[in-house]
């Protein structure tokens, strides 16, 4: 689940932001990643376990491959948002469903 | 926080709320009143201000928004209308905040006695896999923001706004 806040904090980092960029190509290993970006391995590691903490880059182990990608976190963004409007929507209509309910209760 | 999230599943959100009013009640602001809590200052569709909201009272009908010039965006339709128990409405508004009447997504409302005076109101957004047959075009929205980081920001202004 992409936490928003989490997100925008991950993202301010600027190799973060990159090692994001390079994952909207496509899957990759973390190897692959440091080799393309010139950045050292354990460097990258630690940027992509950010970027998992915050639901924007999920793993899929293939044989003994770790591979990081992005895909369907536009829906994971989307439902994130889809959430927050129905929580507060709801919460808005509760408020009003239960004034509507008092005002009943005082007429009778 | 009064609601919950229920489930995991990735094609829908689930929220569950107790509403201290009785059941008849719970449904009439809900559907006749719904322009009265929608928080129309963040969620809606069109380009000006929108200053009601609107559920047509039967299957078949559409939600929709009017703006403040007497102009009206749609958001879905009604497919199924059981006062005082359940509603069923098709969520239509796609990714770039457009009306997309293919894209049927639904929303459905249930109202559960739980005594004379509360009500237990369970949502559920559903068939966001439906999103996926446009995720081409989602991605092509993403990429016009240029940075996803522009986007996040806009969801976290959104989402900051609306916290109460």
């Amino acid at each position: 689940m992409l936490n928003v806040d989490r997100a925008l904090d991950a993202l301010g980092d600027p190799t973060r932001r990159l090692v994001f960029k390079r994952l909207r190509n496509g899957s990759c290993a973390v190897g692959e990643l440091a080799k393309r970006m010139d950045v050292s391995r354990p460097a990258v590691s630690q940027h992509l376990k950010v970027l998992k903490e915050a639901g924007l880059v999920v793993v899929h182990v293939k044989g003994t491959k770790r591979l990081y990608e992005i895909d369907a976190t536009a829906i994971s963004a989307l439902r994130s948002w889809l959430d927050e409007l129905w929580e507060n929507s709801l919460n808005a209509f509760k408020r009003a469903a239960e004034q509507e309910a008092a005002k009943r209760r005082n007429v009778k | 926080m009064s609601s919950q999230r229920t489930t995991e599943d990735p094609n829908s959100v689930r929220k569950t709320l107790d509403v201290n009013a009785p059941q008849e009640v719970a449904w009439r602001v809900f559907t006749e009143k719904i322009g009265s809590w929608w928080p129309l200052a963040h969620y809606k569709i069109g380009k000006v201000n929108a200053v009601d909201a609107v559920i047509e009272p039967s299957v078949g009908g559409f939600w929709y928004e009017r703006g403040e010039d007497g102009s009206t965006c749609k958001w879905g339709s009604v497919l199924a209308w059981e006062p005082p128990s359940r509603l069923l409405l098709s969520w239509d508004i796609n990714a770039d905040w457009s009306y997309d009447p293919e894209l049927k997504t639904e929303v459905e409302i249930r109202f559960i006695r739980v005594s004379e005076e509360t009500t237990r109101v369970e949502l559920e957004h559903r068939k966001l896999d439906r999103f996926g047959t446009r995720r081409e075009q989602m991605r092509e929205i993403f990429d016009k923001s240029g940075d996803w980081g522009q986007l996040l920001g806009l969801f976290a202004r959104l989402a900051e706004g609306t916290r109460s």
